[in-house]
């Protein structure tokens, strides 16, 4: 299966990737060769089968619904590229 | 000193013949004098080690401990460790100091173990060859210029080489038995949920297990009896009770059944690594164990699904790299959206990105039914070949990869090719099954692993079967000519 530099731009900016024309070129190449393996499964008939998401197929585990994690903000702040008053910063988003 | 094993240098170390200080300066003073060769560490914790490494000290005086204490071990950067640089082989993580310890990491501190550094790696453990690392290529201490295997690379060659005792790696499609193979060590991923997730980065959730990487099956035990074990902080976490995998390793093989799949043995194969194969087989014959032909017919169905199944997971996992509370960050951002799209475009490399877009094409509206449902459901038809498989026999065995290492750059203009080095082990991860990589034998000087795969939660019978041919082979005891007289 082969897809366009259109379908390469749409599909990286729903991904939020920021690609020039060039790296553009590049990914339509390699993204077709790995849709073009992937349409293999195509000739498969899989009617009737259950789809299998964990290999387990365990069931989400569930907790007492009570607070477990104390307060970190610190530690987690110490990471992050800007903050102000204990607060992660990023640039405005309402006028 | 560097050769020996888990349970004999521990013993040298209850007997006061060394010390774990004196161990962990022999281990730092050879990844110096090394590892510029091979660009196995990303960061060596040497003022740390030490620290452990007196503290395991003062716990051996004192009488207490385990296997494990003041055994120098690396840790695949891809585990975050409190206050230690972790990047999982990535620029978007070039700053990241993990407030917080993986579950994996955590519990072979307890033991007592000393964590020499984190090791290089395939970027977000994308690869199959270790070049897709931030921090440059790994190179195999058998050839420096072929692959060592990815994406635990770094881990199989530093344990190869002698830089680390014993190594944590993680297995999402391979990635802990195809570098094993590649350089002539012993690795196993565990069954899906036997060992905690808790603190790893995670590439595909589903798929992904950290476990061992060693110079031999006993060595293995010995670090899964501690990593293993239900965790209450990883939802996925298996609540099954851990077996005794030391104490396991001496049962005889007389009566085992070896199912031997005809799909790994046809096109594609590299005929002397079949001949090596079936060599490791006859051995297990003259063990007691009988062999059967049996069939995964879905072989094949494993390459489509799995590069459906993991980027789809990946892109949703790796979402979390916006650059808002950690890790890289773009220059003077116009606005948000700016801000999240230069920060991946620049953190992220060309693999990690390429299977971003994979998986956010899988799963965008139109096409989740025809690929992302398509590929649960052939996951499916793969692990019920296995289950089918194993009802028959109780271990299966065959090649870890077509070939031996490959040379560095032969591959990287050609994903599909690439991608098909993975044959033999995707399956396994798709099915959630244990396997094992064992070193069988050389091909022009390069090692061959050999696949152990077993029922679920079967990691004490691999380890056996594993020991007892290591019991009579000395394949894993080889040592790269580079590592040697340092």
């Amino acid at each position: 299966m082969s897809i366009d530099k259109q379908d390469v731009q749409k599909i990286a900016h729903l991904a939020r990737l920021a690609l020039t024309e060039e790296d553009a070129d590049q990914y339509q190449h390699s993204l077709s060769s790995v849709l073009s393996l992937v349409e293999q499964m195509q000739s498969v008939n899989t009617d009737g089968v259950e789809p299998l998401s964990n290999p387990l197929e365990m069931t989400q585990r569930l907790r007492e619904d009570v607070v477990t994690e104390s307060n970190q903000r610190d530690a987690f702040l110490a990471n992050a590229p800007q903050t102000e008053a204990g607060l992660f910063l990023v640039p405005q988003v309402i006028e | 000193m560097f050769e020996q094993s888990i349970a004999t240098l521990a013993q040298k170390l209850r007997n006061k013949e060394i010390s774990s200080v004196e161990l962990t300066r022999l281990f730092l003073d050879r990844i110096k004098t090394i590892d510029p060769q091979l660009n196995s560490y990303i960061t060596i914790s040497d003022t740390l080690a030490l620290e452990q490494a007196q503290a395991a000290d003062a716990l051996l005086s004192s009488g207490k401990g385990t296997s494990l204490t003041g055994i120098p071990v690396a840790h695949k950067d891809l585990f975050c460790t409190q206050g230690t640089l972790t990047t999982c082989g990535s620029k978007m993580l070039h700053n990241f100091i993990p407030p917080y310890e993986s579950t994996v990491t955590d519990r072979i501190q307890q033991a007592g173990a000393v964590m020499l550094g984190k090791t290089n790696m395939d970027e977000f453990a994308m690869g199959s060859s270790n070049e897709n690392s931030f921090y440059g290529a790994v190179k195999n201490p058998w050839n420096l210029d072929k692959v060592p295997g990815g994406s635990s690379g770094g881990s199989a060659a530093a344990v190869a080489a002698g830089l680390a005792v014993a190594a944590t790696g993680t297995d999402t499609g391979g990635s802990i038995r195809q570098p094993a193979s590649f350089c002539g060590i012993t690795g196993i991923k565990p069954t899906y949920g036997r060992v905690s997730r808790f603190g790893m980065i995670a590439y595909a959730s589903s798929l992904d297990q950290a476990g061992p990487m060693a110079k031999s099956a006993e060595d293995c035990a010995h670090l899964l009896q501690a990593m293993a074990g239900f965790d209450e902080k990883d939802s996925t976490s298996a609540e099954t009770a851990t077996e005794d995998y030391v104490s396991g390793l001496e049962a005889p093989l007389t009566g085992l059944k070896i199912g031997l799949p005809k799909e790994y043995f046809g096109d594609g194969l590299d005929s002397q690594v079949a001949d090596t194969i079936m060599a490791a087989v006859k051995e297990f014959e003259k063990l007691g164990a009988t062999v059967k032909e049996i069939s995964l017919p879905n072989l094949q169905l494993s390459i489509p699904s799995y590069y459906v199944i993991a980027p789809s997971e990946a892109s949703s996992n790796l979402s979390r790299f916006d650059g808002v509370r950690f890790g890289h960050r773009c220059e003077d951002p116009k606005d948000l959206l700016d801000m999240y799209m230069r920060t991946r475009a620049e953190g992220f490399g060309t693999e990690v990105q390429k299977r971003i877009m994979v998986g956010t094409y899988a799963l965008s509206e139109g096409y989740y039914d025809a690929y992302y449902l398509k590929a649960q459901k052939i996951r499916r038809l793969i692990k019920e070949d296995f289950v089918k498989a194993l009802d028959e026999v109780d271990v299966i065995m065959g090649p870890v990869a077509p070939t031996t290492a490959f040379g560095i750059g032969s591959k990287t203009h050609d994903p599909v090719a690439m991608y098909l080095e993975d044959i033999y082990t995707l399956s396994v991860n798709l099915a959630g099954i244990p396997a094992m990589s064992v070193p069988a034998g050389f091909v022009d000087g390069m090692p061959v692993g050999l696949q152990i795969m077993g029922n679920y939660f079967a990691e004490a019978k691999l380890l056996n079967v594993a020991h007892q041919y290591q019991q009579h082979t000395d394949w894993h005891l080889q040592t790269p000519t580079m590592a040697k007289g340092a």
